[in-house]
């Protein structure tokens, strides 16, 4: 009945210009990515490599396990690719900046596995703030970084071993 | 000008909105909040780890084959409901050991699990009087909850750790009264503690259990001259090879309240996860000492599967 009456009120309103400017009308920003790195620019922070979140292994036998620096490059790429065309996880990467992410996780696998590198993303848990992970989404990902891992031959016990350094980062990354 | 558009514009769409019946309205917002939603709810289910859901213990409940762990039933996590279901034998000299059951996991927070356990005697059945192939039933009806801790995740020195609770049901209490059992019930306790150390690829459990069980209590709880609680040990170490595959072992005390030689038990296992919903258990078993038949070491087979 209310909807009866309010047909006509609808089907009498002014249409709007043609031409309007919807992103303007409503406050939306269009973000520029770097034409350099075509990341898109974050709010600044304090970089450095306690953000990483774990100690780095010592020695080399770690790096030489994941194919040194260039397998190490392969499995994070491909971490990447399986972690964002996941419909597990789709959710969670889906406002993410995957240019970025591909840099950052290199980096902090690199620096990780004392592969020579420095890590300048952003600490584990404002990095994850916000995005309402859960166990099952930490138990995706691991099982995509599993298979990165595997597809490179990188032996079971070393694939455990350089979890081991991640998975106490499931405090600041499980939020409910 | 006027013409007639549709979609509105904003501000008219929220006030038409506004103005549709209540019900109409909640229609609309479920119909577009409702696909993320299930789709979350998906993600709960089948979402375990391998294997870190465990294999059945003999009384059902979520563990090594002998002992009790601190891990929940079933592959759901922390928002979702998971089953798994089991089948297990063992073949001992004397004896042949069936059981099957199924438990509930509910949020990797409570496990309800119920098993029935049925013990062939075969020729002992005639050498003790009571028949041939006489087979000993019992009911296990089992509740866990987790305590505290990440079998995985989290403080790699903290473990996951649960308390658990079994009601067990002997359906022979003229056979257990006549071996001098004080009761065919019982109710076990028990506290386990469970960590996989990633950076060894080793799992390591160790529970204590407050029993009167004999022999897991198919021959009845406690005798009529020791009819109270023994705390007991159990434990299991295993390393991982894969994802799918590991190797261990468990040990299982248990209390001699009948004075038959009753032994701790032991077992060596290897469980195998197919696939992500199916995993098998083979371990060689030594239950030593059953009803005074001595030496009764044999293959514990089991499947499993689990959602």
């Amino acid at each position: 009945m209310l909807f009866t009456a309010t047909l006509p009120l609808l089907l009498m309103q002014q249409a709007p210009a043609e031409n309007v400017d919807w992103d303007a009308e409503f406050g939306v920003e269009e973000v520029a990515r770097d034409p350099e790195t075509g990341e898109i620019p974050v709010e600044p922070y304090e970089q450095s490599n306690a953000n990483a979140g774990a100690t780095p292994f010592d020695g080399e036998a770690m790096a030489a396990h994941f194919g040194g620096r260039e397998g190490i490059r392969r499995i994070a790429d491909r971490f990447t690719d399986l972690s964002f065309s996941d419909p597990r996880v789709a959710g969670i990467f889906a406002g993410h900046d995957e240019v970025r992410f591909r840099r950052t996780i290199f980096e902090q696998f690199c620096y990780i596995l004392n592969a020579g590198c420095d890590y300048t993303g952003r600490d584990m848990r404002s990095s994850h703030s916000g995005l309402g992970s859960r166990k099952a989404d930490l138990n995706a990902i691991v099982e995509n970084l599993q298979q990165a891992m595997r597809e490179e031959d990188v032996p079971f016990a070393a694939q455990n071993r350089f979890l081991a350094k991640l998975a106490p980062m499931s405090r600041d990354i499980v939020e409910r | 000008m006027i013409k007639t558009i549709w979609p509105p514009a904003p501000a008219v769409a929220t006030l038409a909105l506004a103005l549709i019946p209540a019900p109409l309205a909640a229609q609309d917002t479920t119909s577009t909040a409702e696909e993320p939603a299930r789709a979350e709810g998906f993600a709960e289910y089948n979402a375990k780890l391998l294997l870190t859901n465990a294999v059945s213990t003999i009384d059902g409940a979520s563990g090594g084959g002998i002992s009790n762990w601190a891990t929940i039933a079933g592959r759901q996590e922390s928002r979702g409901i998971g089953v798994q279901a089991h089948v297990t034998a063992v073949l001992l000299p004397d004896y042949f050991y069936q059981s099957h059951g199924v438990a509930l996991g509910i949020a990797d927070r409570v496990e309800l699990s119920y098993a029935r356990q049925n013990f062939d005697t075969q020729d002992v059945g005639a050498a003790l009087g009571i028949g041939q192939g006489y087979v000993l039933n019992q009911d296990v009806f089992g509740a866990k909850v987790r305590l505290l801790g990440d079998l995985v995740y989290g403080d790699p020195l903290v473990p996951q750790v649960s308390l658990g609770v079994q009601y067990k049901h002997n359906l022979d209490g003229a056979v257990a009264a006549a071996v001098g059992a004080a009761d065919d019930d019982g109710v076990d306790v028990t506290l386990s503690a469970t960590k996989l150390f990633l950076s060894h690829s080793l799992l390591v459990n160790a529970a204590a259990r407050l029993t009167k069980a004999n022999q897991n209590g198919l021959l009845g709880f406690g005798s009529v001259a020791d009819d109270d609680y023994s705390l007991q040990f159990e434990g299991a170490v295993a390393y991982q090879f894969s994802r799918r595959f590991v190797i261990g072992g468990e040990f299982r005390s248990k209390p001699d309240n009948l004075g038959l030689g009753e032994d701790d038990w032991f077992d060596l296992f290897a469980a195998y996860a197919p696939t992500d919903n199916i995993t098998l258990t083979a371990a060689y078993a030594d239950l030593g000492s059953i009803a005074t038949f001595t030496g009764q070491r044999g293959a514990f087979l089991q499947a499993q599967v689990a959602f």
